[in-house]
């Protein structure tokens, strides 16, 4: 297997851009990444995308966003999953690149959440649970965060100001973020105040849905060293799944899906989870967070919510979380948020985060879900 | 959601039913063809118990098209009696009421005001606990 790396990378604004279709929000991306990367050929596109058919009634997105951006008649993939289509698409470049198949890659992640009413903007999320038995009964995705909050605090014995707290830090960290959507601070009482979404989580407990497009280039550290001299790797990522209906899972505070995804990719980048310097995980809810860095070894059991108090997760502090400010405030644009967190932990470990940089951080870690874990992958990036 | 779906779990939704393995036990709701557990194909037709508590719950303020008058009601993650999880709305039952643990049954009542194809869609949802056991 080839060594992989990450050789560019590119951003839009995660914001509601009405004046801006997904054709245009991807060629910004792509545009960038190429730039950054030393305009290679690339051999083979990755495009990732959750709900583009359900929203803007458009399939076939590979040739519909290459054709406009410029790309030539380059072999594109399509590659879905929901929220989790972003690391999906990742795992599939990494695998093209370190099995010999493609020399260059490019992953372009893209979402246009914005054309409709948030009313549907809640039935569309919906279309990653189980229709048939949950969504088909009212439930929606944040119902099913709202019942692991429950049983969370009740198990651990953690508060509602806790949970609070981590959108607080969210935030916080967002307004540094020249590409967030959220980029302004709040406090718990006005996290806990804001209108409920399913009790007891509220609006600010939730991540806006927005629009976005994010791309990386990944390629073989002999090709990069020809394109650039700031190359950062791909050490491990790999991916697992859960039931998609929460009834038949044992608990609703542990994605099993997370915890055998990050096991893998410990393994294959031969990190430990102490070794994290900085991560950017997939807390699609305030709850979701406290879940994710503890199957993510990076916390231990139940105790997320001291640590929050304790300014663990803060970007001075033991396990640096989301210095983007995470789907919670820099937004969350479905099938481009795993390629968002590739990009935001590239420029970590270049030292090119400008106002979010971590200092010191040498091993990066990236964490991508579907609905409510029902897939996930995990990605460890090393400079 | 198409008559064809709706009829096809006519049995799930009115009368629970599920299914066991022939040869380790395990039940699952909804009905599946291969065990979960043990791999055997040997999944044969069994009746959930009705009655069962309330393992966590939500009240959703939020809702998707359909559900939008509703609001807010309550879903919960339920026990059944042989262990078996399910999740439902709750009915018939004051949303401060509720608590984990509650003791709950099975009644059947309208699910969606309106479905995009004109069917009125009825299935199981779960009441604070009358029936003596």
């Amino acid at each position: 297997m080839r060594k992989v790396v990450i050789s560019g990378v590119g951003m839009t604004k995660v914001d509601q851009h009405f004046d801006r279709g997904i054709r245009d929000l991807f060629k910004e991306a792509v545009v960038k990444a190429l730039d950054d990367s030393g305009n290679p050929e690339i051999s083979h596109y990755y495009v990732s995308n959750a709900y583009a058919s359900l929203i803007s009634d458009q399939a076939d997105l590979g040739p519909f966003l290459l054709e406009y951006a410029g790309c030539g008649c380059t072999p594109v993939t399509q590659i879905g999953g929901a929220c989790g289509a972003g690391g999906n698409a990742v795992l599939e470049a990494f695998e093209a690149v370190a099995s010999g198949k493609s020399d260059i890659v490019l992953v372009g992640g893209v979402e246009k959440m914005s054309d409709i009413p948030q009313k549907q903007v809640t039935s569309v999320q919906s279309t990653c649970m189980d229709q048939e038995y949950e969504a088909n009964y009212g439930l929606t995705l944040a119902g099913i965060n709202a019942m692991a909050a429950r049983s969370y605090m009740q198990q651990y014995s953690a508060t509602r100001e806790q949970l609070a707290l981590f959108a607080v830090q969210m935030h916080k960290n967002a307004v540094k973020n020249p590409y967030a959507c959220l980029p302004f601070e709040v406090t718990t009482d006005k996290v806990i105040e804001s209108f409920p979404i399913a009790d007891p989580l509220t609006f600010l407990d939730s991540s806006p849905a927005c629009d976005g497009s994010a791309a990386v280039i990944m390629t073989t550290p002999e090709i990069a060293r020809t394109l650039t001299d700031t190359v950062v790797e791909v050490a491990g990522v790999c991916q697992s799944i859960d039931n998609v209906g929460i009834s038949e899972r044992p608990s609703l505070v542990t994605m099993r899906s997370t915890v055998d995804a990050a096991e893998k990719a410990y393994s294959m980048a031969k990190v430990k989870p102490d070794e994290i310097g900085v991560c950017e995980i997939h807390d699609a809810f305030t709850i979701t967070g406290f879940i994710a860095l503890e199957d993510l070894s990076l916390v231990d059991r139940g105790k997320t919510g001291i640590a929050v108090e304790e300014g663990t997760i803060a970007k001075d502090g033991k396990i640096p979380t989301n210095p983007s400010g995470g789907l919670k405030a820099r937004g969350q644009p479905g099938g481009a948020t795993g390629v968002y967190q590739i990009a935001e932990i590239t420029q970590q470990l270049r030292g090119e985060a400008g106002g979010t940089q971590v200092e010191g951080a040498k091993v990066g870690l990236t964490h991508n879900i579907s609905g409510f874990g029902s897939g996930a992958t995990v990605g460890i990036l090393k400079r | 959601m198409s008559s064809a779906r709706i009829w096809r779990e006519i049995p799930q939704r009115y009368r629970l039913e599920g299914t066991k393995c022939a040869k380790c036990g395990t039940a699952t709701f909804p009905p599946r063809s291969t065990c979960p557990k043990c791999g055997a194909d040997e999944m044969k037709l069994y009746m959930l118990p009705r009655a069962g508590k309330i393992v966590t719950y939500s009240l959703i303020h939020s809702a998707p098209e359909g559900f939008e008058t509703n609001v807010p009601y309550p879903v919960a993650l339920i026990e059944l009696d042989d262990g078996t999880r399910i999740t439902s709305q709750l009915t018939d039952c004051e949303n401060s009421e509720i608590t984990v643990g509650m003791p709950v049954e099975m009644a059947v009542r309208r699910i969606r005001e309106e479905s995009p194809s004109g069917i009125i869609v009825y299935g199981y949802k779960f009441r604070p606990k009358v029936r003596k056991s």
